[in-house]
């Protein structure tokens, strides 16, 4: 594999039951083009969690994933509200979600950290009232 | 433990999968917090949840575990059940409530793991 793979996906804010679609299209994907599995899981799992964040915070966005050798990075892009305090954000337990999101299995403050959990590197550029871009790296 | 011995414990309908209940899962785990499921399962092969939506079958799907057990009689719905058969899921539905489901696989030997925190 030289030259990197690259998928790219419009992640729908309207509708949070079809939050994910694009994660599990990834994880098939990489599945096919043999990335080891706890590599496809910690991608999957990273992507599906900010995938989830857009759709509940950002009303959708920008999803990219570019495979390199020995490095996936994933990129989530929105145009949301943006966050105020990323380090607040990154607080375990700390959420801005409503509360019906709670009753639908998230929301719950774990999002964010979930995602720096599964990755080697995650960078969060944010403006308030512009917008968020999650940058997130996996190493194998 | 094999699915079946799970569909038998539990007294589960199974609503796909029926071609996976010979498969032997090992380890099990029940939330209905999908977060929490992401964030610190680690190998488990079961889910049980009172949650009853797609991203049910879409977290267990991410965390490659085998078979979902609906409890407290909850019903998923056709498009529920059509994401389970696509994504290789077996799906298992009881009446029992979520306490009594875990209690009786665990101590007929499906057990958790450590939990990765």
């Amino acid at each position: 594999m030289s030259e990197p793979i690259k998928f790219h996906f419009d992640v729908d804010g309207d509708n949070f039951s079809s939050a994910g679609e694009a994660s599990v299209q990834v994880k098939r994907m990489l599945r096919q083009i043999g990335i080891p599995a706890d590599v496809i899981r910690r991608v999957s799992v990273a992507m599906y969690e900010g995938e989830i964040n857009m759709v509940i915070h950002a009303d959708g966005g920008n999803a990219d994933v570019v495979v390199e050798p020995g490095k996936i990075v994933i990129i989530l892009a929105d145009r949301g509200p943006g966050i105020a305090d990323i380090e607040l954000a990154m607080t375990e337990g700390y959420s801005t979600a409503p509360e019906n999101v709670r009753s639908l299995g998230f929301g719950a403050g774990m999002g964010l950290p979930n995602m720096k959990r599964y990755t080697d590197d995650m960078k969060i550029e944010s403006v308030v009232g512009q917008g968020t871009t999650v940058t997130m790296t996996v190493l194998f | 433990m094999k699915i079946s011995k799970i569909k038998e414990l539990l007294e589960a309908e199974v609503l796909c999968g029926e071609d996976m209940l010979e498969e032997d899962v090992h380890s099990a785990c029940g939330s209905d917090m999908m977060s929490d499921v992401l964030a610190f399962v680690k190998d488990q092969a079961v889910l049980l949840t009172g949650l009853c939506n797609l991203q049910v079958v879409r977290t267990a799907n991410m965390m490659d575990m085998r078979c979902v057990v609906f409890v407290r009689a909850k019903k998923p719905t056709d498009d529920i059940i059509e994401l389970a058969k696509d994504s290789g899921i077996a799906v298992l539905a009881t009446d029992k409530p979520m306490y009594a489901s875990c209690g009786i696989l665990f101590t007929n030997g499906l057990r958790s793991e450590a939990v990765n925190a």
